[in-house]
């Protein structure tokens, strides 16, 4: 009897809303910040009620720049990247973004409007299948069928995003849910039987592991993105030091372990140092913690770490033996194993002869280039943005040549300040990544630093910069080329340079002002010197064009098909 | 070498394009694939046969199907003793010749023929799809018109011979 008068109060309370107010009050519960929106014929009916909302709203000049906003701004706060598109173009604009965060495990939560309910099937104006479209590249994706399973579905939708092996996910929104009337449903649950991520690693496992690192005598640890979506740095440097095990980090990874830091060994991979691939080469012990064994970090998988015994510790089980046998798999949070490995305290492994070795491998062969005043060299700007920015600035980067120096060559101390396209590749990626991640931390420097081919794919994206007074630096390397696609052509098609050149250019200079971004040509380590100077500090956006050697090369470099030991640029100091 | 993977999911929409999806995605290769309700509402099961070359690619089939929000469980039921049912359905050209000549092909199979028509038959089989080639292939030379397959839906038998040895992964 009570209870049913219980209910009937809750009755009474209960107020009509439309399905884009229940999506607005979802949001609000997950405490978004910001939106990454671009509106349209059937998100009509959630944009009216944005209008009233106080959730800031960055309008993007392009739906992809919209959501690699996102996934900057994921990237650096790591929260869900929160985006909105219209149907049909809208949300097939989305589409590569959605790629980009799939492959380097970014969180997002997209919303896509749809055609009502009645024609969907039609082919009606601005529809399409996105559904269909993005299943292979969402970590979940649903239609919503009725507006009652608004907050629940939305609720599910970061969860999903955000636990376990972050993803994006996409709710597709019929123009008629979205404004359909329904009386204010309850509190929502979370309904998801199929989905319960291993946190906590098999404590066998553990002592496993801690056996293998104890009996070792060439350890290394192969630190991935994993360490900075677990929050892990802290315990990646106390197991380190404890264990006294040198750590190679991959592309993604940077950051997870200080690069000043004795036991670092730096960049794995196709562009990555001498020392680093030589120890996943020879070492007897290869300890990846949230990393995936891509194959732009083993090369030919036949030459990898073939003596070593290998450990994996992953949140997703699927990772584990993908492309690697491994013989010790540990399924759970890098923190969480991290904080178990710690607490094992075991025995140190006997490898004062390896660290030794990688010690002087490391003095021998460090990164390289031919400084010039004229013309600059890019590794040289890059080595100046990093003094500029004490080595604490947010790192943001576009695909290719300039990609790789700034990996190379920007040494970060600290987590969550680089933002790259690692695993799709995604050039006009940096300078929409850039607003993303000044706004998740707007106190930080944001230098985005780009090549003259990627940043022409998302020019647009100054307006915002100039629109919200984000105080991007804007370094532009500009080689008039795609640089390593001619690299590439260089070395391995006989310098038949195809459609790699950029004969035409508009002036930078004069396209920064026109958005009314102040900007600098330069051409000379000395002119780079007194601008950087100027504008560093500057509370204003920059573009700084940097007129680059065009025909510098990215060394070293594993040639695709050879194994991480067969680096080729490198240089005997 | 074929393997028998069941997988209980959600019965939400979208949940067989995410499965088949992903086999199209790993390019991994279905032979078959059979969907049906379970006695719980809202879930389905899907049986799928594939076909692989080694332990390595099951194992990823079968943790990158886990991974999938809706799939509650799989299962490579390969090494357990099941029992596999298929059902095929074949129109076959016959004349009252030649009838009960097929009738006596039929019988040993305990397949049986649902439909009759002027110079045509319908045969329905069903049982593993060994026995529905073997038949298949018997029945040929008569000129087999149209066939129809539903593919292999599979249980694990109740009570396992306790000396198979069951495949399974630590992770």
């Amino acid at each position: 009897m009570l209870q049913e008068t219980a209910f009937t109060n809750v009755e009474a309370e209960k107020k009509t809303v439309t399905g884009a107010d229940l999506l607005i009050e979802a949001l609000k519960k997950e405490k978004v910040e910001v939106i990454f929106g671009y509106p349209g014929g059937a998100v009509l009916p959630i944009y009216d009620k944005i209008y009233d909302c106080d959730i800031l709203h960055v309008l993007p000049r392009h739906e992809q720049g919209g959501i690699h906003a996102a996934e900057g701004y994921a990237r650096i706060s790591g929260k869900a990247g929160v985006v909105i598109a219209t149907s049909g173009p809208g949300a097939t604009n989305i589409v590569t973004g959605l790629a980009d965060a799939m492959m380097d495990s970014l969180p997002l939560v997209v919303f896509t409007g749809q055609v009502a309910t009645g024609v969907i099937g039609t082919d009606a104006f601005q529809e399409a299948d996105i559904l269909g479209i993005t299943t292979p590249i969402t970590k979940y994706n649903c239609q919503v069928r009725n507006i009652e399973d608004i907050p629940r579905i939305i609720k599910e939708a970061f969860h999903i995003a955000t636990t376990g092996r972050p993803g994006p996910v996409l709710i597709d929104f019929p123009k008629d849910i979205a404004a359909g009337l329904v009386e204010q449903p309850t509190e929502a649950e979370i309904d998801l039987p199929g989905y319960q991520p291993t946190i906590e690693p098999n404590y066998l496992q553990i002592r496993k592991l801690t056996e293998a690192v104890s009996g070792a005598k060439k350890p290394v640890i192969l630190a991935g993105a994993g360490i900075l979506f677990s929050k892990g740095s802290e315990l990646l440097l106390e197991y380190a030091e404890q264990q006294n095990i040198p750590v190679v980090h991959t592309l993604l990874g940077l950051g997870g372990f200080p690069a000043d830091h004795p036991l670092f060994m730096g960049l794995g991979g196709m562009h990555g140092c001498y020392t680093a691939n030589m120890a996943l080469s020879e070492c007897d012990l290869l300890i990846n913690i949230g990393a995936r064994f891509d194959d732009r970090l083993t090369g030919n998988l036949k030459h990898f770490a073939p003596k070593a015994t290998v450990a994996h510790i992953d949140i997703d089980p699927a990772e584990i033996g993908k492309n690697v046998p491994t013989a010790i798999p540990v399924v759970g949070d890098a923190k969480v194993a991290l904080n178990m490995l710690v607490k094992q305290n075991g025995k140190p492994p006997e490898n004062s002869e390896w660290i030794e070795t990688l010690n002087e491998w490391r003095k021998e062969n460090p990164y390289w280039y031919e400084d010039s005043n004229s013309p600059l060299k890019p590794q040289r700007v890059t080595e100046m943005l990093y003094e500029k920015t004490n080595g604490e600035g947010i790192v943001v980067t576009d695909v290719g040549q300039h990609q790789m120096w700034a990996a190379q060559y920007y040494p970060f101390k600290n987590p969550d300040r680089w933002v790259t396209s690692g695993g799709l590749g995604t050039m006009g990626f940096g300078l929409p990544a850039a607003i993303g991640a000044q706004i998740a931390d707007p106190s930080a420097t944001v230098v985005a630093i780009l090549g003259d081919a990627g940043f022409q794919m998302s020019t647009q994206e100054l307006a915002v910069i100039r629109e919200l007074n984000l105080p991007i630096k804007i370094a532009i390397f500009n080689n008039r080329s795609l640089g390593m696609v001619r690299q590439w052509q260089q070395i391995f098609y006989e310098e038949r340079y195809s459609h790699s050149k950029i004969p035409s250019q508009p002036s930078f200079v004069k396209l920064a002002d026109a958005y009314g971004i102040k900007a600098y040509e330069i051409t000379s380590e000395s002119e780079a010197e007194k601008v950087l100077a100027e504008v560093m500090n500057d509370n204003e956006p920059v573009l700084l064009d940097f007129r680059v050697a065009e025909n510098e090369n990215v060394y070293p470099m594993i040639a695709p098909g050879k194994g991480s030991h067969e680096m080729v640029g490198v240089k005997k100091k | 070498m074929k393997r028998i993977i069941t997988l209980t999911v959600l019965n939400r929409p979208g949940v067989l394009n995410r499965i088949t999806n992903l086999f199209s995605k790993r390019n991994y290769n279905i032979e078959s694939i059979s969907v049906g309700e379970t006695e719980q509402e809202g879930v389905s099961r899907i049986t799928c046969v594939v076909n692989v070359d080694n332990d390595r690619i099951i194992e990823q089939i079968t943790k990158q199907l886990n991974k999938q929000i809706d799939v509650l469980k799989v299962a490579d039921i390969s090494e357990q003793a099941v029992v596999a049912r298929e059902l095929a359905l074949i129109k076959v050209q016959s004349t009252p010749q030649n009838r009960n000549e097929i009738y006596s092909l039929i019988e040993p199979f305990r397949a049986s023929v649902i439909d009759v028509g002027k110079d045509s038959l319908i045969i329905q089989i069903t049982g593993e799809s060994d026995k529905i080639e073997a038949f298949i292939e018997l029945i040929k030379p008569y000129g087999i018109k149209e066939l129809a397959r539903t593919g292999t839906t599979a249980f694990p038998r109740s009570s396992q011979r306790s000396t198979q040895k069951t495949n399974y992964s630590i992770v």
